[in-house]
């Protein structure tokens, strides 16, 4: 790195201090990849858990156990978790290998609406089963 | 090894396996008749193969992910802890992944 008052640099001190750079969100997304990783971690063991209880159910009784409020907690958190690790490593995936950028910026897109869709229809059936309507 | 590109692949899986996890999730909140479609489709040959795959994608992420958390951490880089992480993981995600089907198949819950 070049020292920070080196005439080379174009940023400013300012740029500098927050320390985002050309992105402008600095490694946050880095973070919360890693951030959401070990929380699947913790709760990969309680999910695997519930999902072998339900194994041979029939609706009635997934819907019994969905419904229950630790279980639909547990499950939300690892819904949460899960899709926005899943959104974060598709734009990697994505910046790393698609180089033509109309198809990069579409694929972006579509990136974060599949994520969306599916996690807000996750959401949705965890919490009508947990109302019971 | 050639791991990091199956923990990118199996990653790349699993993005697209959670249509099956939400159409299970829709299908419970919807009622018998299309929880029965579910249940026909993870009943079928082809079913089974895909919930076999998809556990072991995921087993396989999460083994291999540790590996890459390890290397944030800073350790493991020596050639014969790189060499051991990555047995570790793939062996680990077989190992697991058999298990937790011979579990499911012989204690697994409901009816």
């Amino acid at each position: 790195m070049s020292g920070s008052n080196s005439p080379k640099s174009v940023r400013t001190p300012l740029g500098r201090v927050r320390g985002l750079g050309s992105s402008h969100s600095g490694t946050s997304d880095f973070w919360r990849q890693r951030l959401t990783a070990v929380a699947m971690l913790l709760l990969m063991i309680p999910v695997i858990f519930i999902v072998m209880s339900v194994f041979r159910s029939n609706q009635a009784g997934v819907a019994q156990v969905l419904g229950s409020p630790i279980v639909a907690i547990v499950m939300l958190l690892f819904i949460v978790a899960s899709i926005w690790h899943m959104k974060i490593g598709m734009q990697v995936v994505i910046e790393d290998y698609v180089h033509d950028e109309k198809i990069k910026l579409i694929s972006i897109i579509g990136n974060n609406f599949f994520s969306a869709a599916v996690a807000l229809a996750s959401i949705y059936a965890i919490l009508k089963l947990s109302s019971g309507v | 090894m050639a791991l990091s590109i199956v923990h990118r692949a199996t990653g790349v899986a699993l993005y697209f396996g959670t249509l099956l996890l939400v159409w299970w999730l829709i299908a419970a909140a919807s009622g018998p008749a299309a929880y029965a479609h579910v249940q026909a489709f993870t009943g079928s040959i082809i079913g089974r193969l895909i919930a076999f795959g998809y556990t072991w994608a995921l087993i396989h992420h999460a083994m291999s992910g540790i590996r890459h958390l390890v290397w944030d951490l800073g350790y493991g880089f020596k050639p014969s802890e790189r060499e051991w992480l990555t047995w570790a993981a793939l062996i680990g995600g077989i190992g697991i992944t058999i298990l937790l089907w011979i579990i499911a198949y012989a204690i697994g819950g409901g009816r």
